[in-house]
């Protein structure tokens, strides 16, 4: 393998494990913080997808806009409907046990899937991604890299540090971190965990959703497309520990490559290895390779 | 187990015995395929019910147990099902141990997710490499016989071994959870820190309940193998992990019965929403059904079905009358 | 037996009669039992294949054999793990007389072997899986459409004959990918090829980038691919996308370009493809289909459309024969394998494993359309290995 391809395997590796952190944060802070499983969270990401194929028309005739009007109003869209959604439905599963939240959340799947089918139909579409996007770099001299999946990994990585810095250096990234160790504690203080609570929800949701209308041009928007996202999510989660957004980074970045190169060199070992390496990262660590926070 | 349980249980098998009188080759089909799912979600109710240990990798026994079934059968005879099906339920326990062995080192979610990962290796095996046939899956040519007496092919007769077998694991479930084995497995599931300070050694006997549901999930497989003649990745797919954790808990946790209620109304419900005579041009659109009826479950039956005759009691009589709540083996 | 119950006996008798004799004169309704996907990226593939079969039996005047023709649906999503169930269903508790279906070739597969084991009259009016027809083969199972063997052949033939030396193939890991790429190879080193690569990914897969790198790596003469719907969409897009088709000429089994045209847009240009039909072959029979299939569902009719039409020829053609009825199996049979199907792709006959004799075309996309370039195979008949008919 020449150096070139290496490189562009790289590219590619790191553009599919900084979106898998994208849609993976937002499932740690909810299971981190909340203590909720959420097996919905790979219909956020499809509901993601989906309004990128969809809206594009609407906001283009009603705001004039193009790509990123689009993604402007979906994230705000994806924040109302996060909302609204904790609470209505998620605000009650904070009590329960896991095993009941895995039951309301798997009937959520069902109904979401059948919404997509009633709203949107059951083909599949392709979004195109914006015109200045759509060129190619070259690299080397056979291959050129797709300048779009270069904006991919660069707004998930600008969301990565959007969200360090809140976390880190804001009074709300500290009033989130402090309500994932102690609920009780943080309401005793004063401050309103159910607010904190619904903040950090529809952020987990908006960044899912925005992972998916980044990555509609690339994978395409089908039925069921959320399946494949919402278990390799759950594997990152618990590698990179539940509730670290360090750990989530860090795992994310290590199944992108695994599953890039393993794909390339062991095609027919590629689906195993990612959970080869869970189970071992388990065993070496029982508790995930980083603490909440 | 009180007397009203005993007669229940009786009523549902005796009504299960004589149900293929009254109904047709679909009929059949159908129930021998819901009688396969409560054996699975039986073995299951013995990890997550009766143990405390929640195991999101169940379909893994459940898929080796069928392509054993495949993959051992002679090409062109019929296998005898007297050392075919005791080696599809080996191979399945087998696996589970192994798994079993590795995972118990892991509590909480992180349990969660490492079972989920040992059924997803089982999984990406068959399906990627040509171990399985792939996506497509293989086919059973000749279903197994025993001697001249039975005949699988035949789906009354499959029907009949099927229902043999549900009460078989049963019998022998009710029976553990009298055993002192089954006491101790109650002991962890409430409490196992003060189950090691009393000085039981709890790792051997959780990682026993995990091989014997795993060999009997390995038994719903041979079984719904045998019933299709087809076996395919699907069978180890998390999305069944899933499904038959939602039975489990949809029929009640703690209770056996509570398994093969849970197994029939998830079916049963499946085929209500699917069924084109009641919805007509909507039945397509049948998860959305079956999505609101699990969410209104939860909402409405905190306890499962088993808790519902209970919870019309508290309705109907009145809140002092509600019995305290002791979870019973069956 | 008292009077009054040997008097509603006599009457109960001689309803029985009256109601037979009656049934007689009219035949009942037959119930053919489509099983399409009508979601995923094949929805568009059922559609059109259900749109060609009722376009004949329209043409007809609703009736195949004398019999009043009444369809069943059932979505199978081309998911094999699905299709025993559902085909079940269509058998055990619609009681469909007659099977259409599918698609996507594991799911025919489920289909054919319980139709073969029930005995029930089946048309596959698409999947190419070679064992339908060939290990599992039956009397009462046939294909209107071909065999994935036929077209991988025919364009594995073509590529030898322009000299293309190194070729890496590239398609879903399933049956039908596996018989395409395995047809391609068989002709294609026979004469004098090498196929240095199989590359593959799970269907319906269409995460592609990684595996375009391993092509640009390996600096192949040519690319052989099968893929179709949705998925065939994608990939000549990104093909094109990551400046490939520029040094690394792609060629294809014809489902990669029918149908999809509208959506590949430019990216498809000039593409090489081989397939049992092609666009404006202007034949008599392929206008006068074309044209009405184009005023009925406003859209044009692709590979798809022509072999759901040809499957609802050939239940015409065997119902004929048999005066509808569907019990005469061997009749059936026998009708089929002396006709000659007019179809709009070009007259077919069915070979004795039930599996059509064709002409494959070598067509090249230009401004939308499959234009035909000339025949790379004529009257291809697949070997049908396995089977013992």
């Amino acid at each position: 393998m020449d150096f070139s391809i290496f490189l562009i395997q790289c590219l590619n590796a790191l553009q599919y494990g900084l979106l898998l952190f994208l849609v993976a944060s937002g499932l740690t802070l909810i299971f981190g913080i909340m203590g909720v499983i959420n097996l919905a969270h790979g219909s956020f990401y499809m509901i993601g997808a989906y309004m990128a194929y969809a809206l594009a028309p609407i906001v283009g005739a009603t705001l004039g806009g193009g790509f990123f009007a689009t993604l402007a109003v979906g994230v705000v869209l994806a924040v109302l409907l996060g909302y609204v959604l904790e609470w209505a439905f998620f605000s009650f599963l904070y009590e329960r046990e896991h095993l009941q939240q895995v039951l309301m959340t798997y009937g959520l799947i069902l109904v979401f899937e059948e919404l997509r089918s009633l709203l949107a139909g059951d083909e599949v579409h392709g979004v195109a991604p914006p015109d200045f996007l759509a060129g190619t770099l070259a690299l080397g001299d056979v291959m050129t890299y797709p300048v779009y999946r270069l904006f991919i990994s660069g707004v998930c990585l600008a969301l990565a540090l959007g969200m360090y810095f809140v976390f880190t250096r804001t009074r709300l990234g500290m009033m989130i971190r402090a309500g994932s160790t102690n609920r009780e504690m943080v309401q005793s203080l004063g401050i309103d965990i159910k607010f904190l609570y619904r903040v950090v929800f529809a952020a987990g949701l908006g960044v899912a959703v925005l992972a998916g209308m980044v990555a509609a041009p690339v994978s395409s928007v089908y039925p069921n497309m959320g399946d494949s996202v919402l278990i390799i999510c759950f594997v990152i989660v618990v590698i990179g520990g539940i509730g670290s957004i360090r750990g989530a980074l860090l795992a994310a970045l290590l199944i992108g490559f695994v599953d890039t190169f393993g794909k390339v060199f062991l095609p027919q070992a590629a689906g195993v290895l990612v959970y080869v390496l869970m189970a071992l990262i388990l065993l070496w660590k029982p508790d995930g390779l980083f603490k909440a926070g | 187990m009180t007397h009203s349980k005993t007669i229940f249980t009786a009523l549902v098998f005796a009504a299960l015995a004589l149900y293929p009188v009254f109904t047709g080759s679909y009929g059949v089909d159908l129930v021998t395929k819901i009688m396969i799912y409560a054996i699975f979600a039986l073995s299951l109710e013995l990890l997550v019910g009766a143990t405390g240990l929640i195991c999101f990798g169940q379909a893994a026994f459940f898929g080796i147990g069928a392509y054993a079934a495949v993959l051992l059968s002679p090409e062109g005879s019929a296998p005898s099902l007297l050392w075919l099906l005791p080696a599809c339920v080996l191979a399945s326990a087998a696996y589970a141990l192994a798994v079993g062995a590795l995972s118990l080192r892991t509590k909480g979610a992180y349990f969660i997710m490492v079972t989920l990962a040992f059924a997803q290796m089982a999984y990406y095996m068959v399906h990627d490499t040509p171990l399985g046939g792939g996506t497509d899956g293989i086919y059973l040519t000749m279903k197994p016989v025993l001697g001249s007496l039975l005949d699988l092919d035949k789906s009354t007769t499959l029907y009949g071994f099927t229902l043999l077998m549900l009460a078989g694991v049963f019998g022998f479930l009710a029976l553990l959870g009298r055993s002192t084995f089954g006491r101790a497995l109650a002991g962890i599931r409430v409490n196992e820190q003060r189950m090691r300070a009393t000085g039981f050694s709890t790792y051997p006997y959780k990682l026993a309940a995990f091989t014997i549901s795993g060999g009997i999930a390995g038994l719903a497989g041979f079984l719904f193998a045998v019933k299709d003649g087809f076996v395919n990745p699907e069978m180890m797919s998390w999305h069944l992990s899933g499904a038959v954790l939602i039975m489990i808990i949809l029929g009640g946790l703690g209770h056996l019965r509570g398994a093969l209620l849970g197994a029939f109304a998830f079916a049963l419900l499946q085929e209500f929403f699917k069924s084109e005579a009641v919805f007509g041009d909507f039945a397509k659109h049948w998860h959305l059904g079956l999505g609101l009826s699990i969410i209104a479950s939860v909402v409405f039956l905190p306890r499962g079905l088993v808790g519902l005759p209970g919870q019309l009691k508290v309705r109907l009589m009145g809140r002092n009358s509600l019995p305290e709540v002791r979870r019973e083996a069956v | 037996m008292t009077q009054t119950k040997s008097r509603l006996h006599l009457i109960a008798a001689a309803a029985i009669f009256c109601a037979s004799a009656a049934s007689a004169q009219t035949q009942p309704k037959l119930k053919v039992g489509l099983m399409l996907p009508y979601t995923g990226t094949y929805a568009s593939l059922g559609t059109a294949i259900e749109n060609g079969f009722k376009q004949f039996v329209t043409e007809q005047g609703g009736k195949l054999g004398g019999r009043e023709i009444e369809f069943v649906k059932v979505d199978d999503a081309s998911d094999p793990s699905k299709a025993t169930d559902n085909v079940n269903k269509l058998i055990k508790r619609d009681n469909v007389d007659v099977l259409i279906g599918s698609v996507h070739s594991g799911v025919a597969m489920a289909m054919a072997k319980v139709a073969k084991d029930t005995g029930t009259l089946m048309i596959v009016p698409n999947a190419g899986a070679g064992a339908i027809t060939g290990a599992m083969c039956a009397p009462n199972v046939f294909r209107s459409s071909f065999s994935m063997w036929q077209s991988g052949y025919a364009m594995g033939d073509v590529m030898a004959k322009k000299g293309i030396k190194k070729v890496v193939t590239i398609t879903w890991k399933y049956a039908a990918g596996d018989e395409s790429v395995g047809g391609f190879k068989e002709a294609f080193e026979k004469g004098g090829g090498q196929v240095v690569k199989e590359l593959n990914l799970p269907f319906p897969n269409v995460e592609f980038q990684a595996l375009l790198t391993e092509i640009a790596a390996t600096k192949p003469d040519a690319v052989y691919t099968f893929f179709a719907g949705g998925g065939a969409v994608k990939f000549v897009k990104d093909y094109a996308g990551t400046g490939l088709k520029k040094s690394i000429p792609l060629y294809g089994a014809g489902f990669l370009t029918d149908g999809t045209l509208e959506a590949q847009g430019a990216d498809a240009d000039g593409l090489l493809t081989t397939l049992h039909y092609a666009d404006a072959l202007n034949t008599p029979r392929d206008n006068a289909f074309r044209l009405a299939y184009a005023k009925a569902y406003k859209l044009q009719p692709d590979v798809y459309a022509v072999q759901g039409y040809d499957a609802a020829q050939m239940l015409g053609v065997g119902l004929a024969a048999v005066k509808g009825d569907t019990t005469k199996k061997a009749e059936f049979a026998a009708a089929l394998h002396k006709a000659k199907i007019d179809s709009p792709r070009g007259a077919f006959t069915i070979s004795k494993f039930n599996n059509p004799v064709q002409d494959i075309y070598l067509r090249q996309v230009s401004g939308k359309e499959n234009k035909l370039v000339s025949i790379a195979s004529k009257a291809l008949t697949d070997p049908g290995r396995g089977c013992k008919l």
